[in-house]
């Protein structure tokens, strides 16, 4: 399980991001985080990977304070992260980032089945670098298999997974999410604003202006935001400006 | 020939215990074996230091390997290697160079190489340039390579310098006839207060003709690169430059793409990207498990590989 103990996060400029989150991730669970843009939610996830560091609160996996542990330490613990803007590397290919992530030698079949989760043909992609002459469809589902390549997995941060991808590839991956779910026995988080996403969800978490707004069951939190939308004051969107609770 | 030698032909060429097909090894300036195929007739200039290597027409899937190892300091090599492909012929030339000084005195290979592409062959020539030693004579290598392509023939080169070379020069000049292309890929490494200066020339004279030049260099520490390419469009032709270089630490690099068009229908494109390794490379790896200081090595190797 991962906890989140009142988590503040301040930029450089003194304005404050995060605003006090606490958070229980539950083992097993697939957690998604929503809310509308610049409410924290990828800050909350890069402070959970350790790309960012909390001005003050902690971070406990599994009973360990890792508040402290930088990115690498983080997921040599079994944290991972797939960013929601892909980095792109002239020189490394596809098959060189996969067996990065899976810390081992893969051969054509586990490349085979990586890619083909996220809707790619492997023989047409396992040679091709991963740089600027892929799409952005094309990366983003690369940036997918990495973490679906590693091994020793205990929580998996997934930053939109959505965007950028195509319905088919996003109907592929809304199952991908649903496998790993019922079968990986891993913890999986998803920010998202995508309600085939949050349909899926054991958990939902809606975080808007740095706090938590809404923390419960999938179903319930679900319905209470679409009625929410339909009431025209759904706190993804927080129209007319009115908090949601 | 000596064990530094053996240790060098390792380095540069398929070196095991031998070679198969037709060669020569030069060893500081000597003839340290020799040999002919049917295909592929290698014999000394008779008027310098040097080969003349004649690869008879529509010779097709032979290799020719001609390295050269300066084994010691106080050694200044030169030599004049002449190359005839015959016509149709499609073979590989493999010509790596090991420098290794030992004691004050400079250990410098020259090596001036001159191809003659005939019509429609296909050339792949694969070079590795290494130093070594442990002496504060500096490691010098400065190849010059001039190509006449004829028409529709191919000439590939594939160039690496990864490591322990102090100086080197390496000029390239090329003319292309019609429907010829030349493709080049270095891969160059330097560090410590290494130098190293890349000279192309290539004039695209005939119809249709096009050369890809890809330099990817990485100059580490305090060491120094210079690019310089020039390619001229005098047809319709098609030419491409592209240099991508990192640097770490303080290293840095000289990039300066030249493009000549004296064609209406000259479709011309260079390229040069400069810098440090992306912070966000760095951190993607980190994320996989990394520390920085081997993502920084996956990334450098990988960049050089591709």
């Amino acid at each position: 399980m991962l906890e989140l103990e009142n988590i503040v996060w301040s930029l450089p400029t003194g304005e404050e991001i995060l605003k006090g989150v606490s958070l229980e991730i539950p083992d097993g669970k697939l957690t998604v985080i929503t809310g509308p843009n610049g409410g924290g939610k990828t800050s909350l996830a890069k402070i959970i990977s350790g790309i960012e560091q909390p001005t003050s609160g902690s971070i406990i996996l599994n009973g360990e304070d890792i508040t402290r542990l930088d990115v690498t330490e983080r997921a040599r613990r079994g944290i991972g992260y797939a960013f929601q803007q892909p980095v792109r590397f002239k020189g490394l290919t596809i098959h060189n980032l996969l067996e990065l992530a899976a810390g081992e030698p893969l051969n054509e079949e586990a490349l085979c089945s990586l890619l083909g989760k996220v809707g790619l043909c492997a023989h047409d992609y396992i040679n091709r670098e991963a740089d600027a002459s892929l799409s952005g469809g094309e990366i983003k589902r690369v940036e997918i298999a990495t973490l679906l390549a590693r091994r020793g997995l205990r929580l998996a941060v997934f930053d939109e997974p959505e965007a950028g991808i195509d319905l088919w590839s996003f109907t592929g991956l809304i199952e991908v999410f649903q496998q790993l779910k019922n079968h990986s026995g891993q913890s999986m988080l998803i920010i998202s604003h995508q309600e085939r996403i949050l349909e899926i969800a054991d958990n939902i978490v809606v975080i808007a202006d740095g706090k938590v707004r809404m923390n419960g069951k999938g179903e319930k939190v679900l319905s209470e935001l679409l009625e929410g939308e339909k009431a025209s004051r759904c706190p993804m969107y927080e129209k007319n400006g009115r908090d949601c609770h | 020939m000596n064990s530094i030698t053996e240790k060098l032909l390792g380095m540069i060429s398929d070196w095991k215990e031998g070679f198969q097909g037709a060669f020569n090894i030069r060893e500081d300036g000597q003839c340290a074996g020799r040999q002919s195929s049917q295909n592929i007739q290698i014999e000394s200039k008779a008027d310098g230091p040097g080969l003349v290597i004649r690869i008879s027409p529509k010779t097709k899937g032979e290799t020719v390997y001609i390295p050269a190892c300066v084994t010691h300091s106080n050694v200044d090599d030169m030599v004049y290697n002449e190359f005839y492909v015959g016509e149709y012929a499609d073979v590989i030339i493999v010509a790596g160079c090991g420098v290794h000084a030992d004691g004050e005195e400079d250990a410098r290979h020259n090596g001036i190489h001159s191809f003659f592409l005939e019509k429609g062959s296909h050339v792949l020539y694969k070079e590795k340039h290494i130093g070594t030693g442990t002496g504060t004579g500096l490691r010098k290598i400065d190849p010059i390579t001039s190509c006449v392509l004829a028409e529709d023939s191919v000439l590939e080169m594939d160039t690496t310098q990864i490591s322990g070379v102090d100086r080197t020069t390496r000029k390239t000049i090329a003319k292309l006839s019609a429907r010829a292309k030349l493709m080049i890929h270095e891969r160059l490494m330097t560090d410590g207060e290494e130098t190293a200066k890349t000279e192309f020339e290539v004039s695209l004279d005939g119809e249709d003709s096009g050369v890809d030049l890809i330099s990817r260099s990485v100059a580490r520490d305090k060491s120094h690169q210079e690019y310089h390419s020039v390619i001229k469009g005098n047809n319709r032709c098609t030419g491409h430059s592209e240099c991508d270089a990192i640097l770490v630490g303080n290293g840095t690099v000289n990039a300066a793409p030249e493009l000549f068009a004296g064609n209406i229908d000259a479709a011309l494109i260079h390229e040069a990207a400069i810098g440090k390794i992306a912070g966000e490379q760095i951190l993607k790896l980190k994320t996989l498990g990394l520390t920085e200081e081997e993502a920084e090595e996956k990334i450098i190797e990988g960049f050089l590989k591709g």
